[in-house]
């Protein structure tokens, strides 16, 4: 006996939610696995921290994302019971900490993707405090705080490593040219931003690049790391078609919920 | 980023003695409202001053606690000898006329 699947009505606006609300979501279930794995204490109570406030403004986003839907699908249904090609998140955030020797968590990879997620976040959230819907402002107006200490943390931790040993240069280097292949995705804009910018639900996701780029290209700088060269790849998580990783992180986010219909603490 | 001074971890080869070598210890003290002093609410490792700061705010404000956040390096604290406290502490004891409660007050002074 498992729960069945939901069916969720993606309008405009509703993926546009979606793409946010499940990118905090995964990133945040990925963080989670560092938990007490983390190379000291003290940080692993940190990157927890990090982690719970993505779930957090996860909640909000999807529970939000629920009520313009109109179809009775609260944040646990819509984050426990869609299908994989129902989940929007940008692919980035579902790649495994995985480093180029095999390690299963590289906490290269793990800080130099958080420095990247909360610099975008943090100039999306800035621009969400003006949305028209007042529901998502609101969010944005909390997050934007939780967001800009994401930064911090994570960008110390990048010039830490990228200017530290040969060993953390060597991995910084490593997690840059795997990771910066995947944040084209960040910075493309379809219909659902066309109709998210007309109605002034929030901003088309290509007006963050040059921003981001900017800072991102500062960042590095201070790191002593290059700007890896563009590439033609582009991944497709926000558009529903996924890494060969999401369906591990589904199933381990899923069983209880599919196994136990409404299981609650 | 850019305020930070030095960097802990450059220059360093990665043998086996740095990789034994701890980061240093810190105090953390929090306030917990405006008007309030900071009060000592324990330690952590942490490898230079704005990293301390960071991960005394993540392991001991997690829950509201604080408004305001002291660090310092432990080997920066001068303590008592533990095996002073007899020498140091214990004459105190009988002194009770150092209080002001040992004195009494002529009946004329109201409301002391």
């Amino acid at each position: 006996m498992t729960t069945p699947s939901i069916q969720v009505e993606l309008s405009p606006s509703v993926q546009y939610l979606l793409r946010l609300g499940d990118t905090a979501l995964i990133l945040g279930q990925r963080l989670g696995e560092w938990c007490g794995h983390a190379p000291v204490l003290e940080e692993d109570i940190a990157l927890a921290n990090i982690a719970l406030d993505l779930i957090g403004q996860a909640r909000t986003l999807l529970t939000r994302a629920g009520e313009l839907e109109g179809q009775g699908h609260d944040e646990d249904q819509l984050a426990f019971l869609r299908e994989e090609r129902d989940y929007r998140n940008a692919t980035i955030v579902e790649l495994p900490h995985s480093g180029a020797a095999g390690e299963s968590r590289d906490f290269a990879f793990t800080v130099l993707r958080n420095a990247m997620m909360a610099t975008w976040f943090r100039l999306m959230w800035e621009r969400l405090r003006e949305s028209s819907d007042a529901e998502l402002a609101a969010i944005a107006g909390k997050a934007v705080k939780e967001a800009r200490y994401h930064q911090q943390h994570s960008a110390d931790w990048v010039v830490r490593l990228g200017d530290g040993t040969d060993e953390s240069a060597r991995r910084m280097r490593a997690a840059l040219d795997t990771l910066w292949r995947y944040a084209p995705e960040l910075f493309e804009s379809d219909a659902v931003d066309a109709s998210a910018a007309a109605n002034g639900l929030g901003p088309r996701w290509d007006s963050l690049r040059e921003p981001w780029l900017a800072e991102m290209r500062e960042l590095l700088a201070d790191a002593n790391l290059d700007v890896p060269a563009d590439s033609a790849f582009r991944s497709t998580g926000k558009t529903g078609v996924h890494t060969e990783h999401m369906g591990y992180i589904l199933a381990d986010m899923q069983h209880l919920q599919r196994a136990y219909p409404g299981g609650v603490w | 980023m850019s305020e930070m001074k030095t960097n802990p971890m450059k220059g360093q080869s990665a043998s086996a003695d740095d990789v034994a070598q701890e980061w240093p210890l810190w105090e953390v003290f929090v306030r917990s409202k405006s008007g309030l002093d900071h009060k000592h609410c324990g330690s952590l490792h942490a490898a230079d001053p704005q990293m301390a700061i960071q991960l005394a705010r993540d392991v001991y404000t997690r829950r509201q606690e604080g408004s305001s956040v002291w660090v310092v390096r432990s080997d920066q604290i001068v303590a008592s000898d533990p095996s002073d406290k007899d020498m140091y502490f214990d004459p105190m004891e009988d002194k009770v006329y150092r209080h002001p409660t040992f004195y009494k007050l002529p009946s004329e002074v109201d409301h002391m």
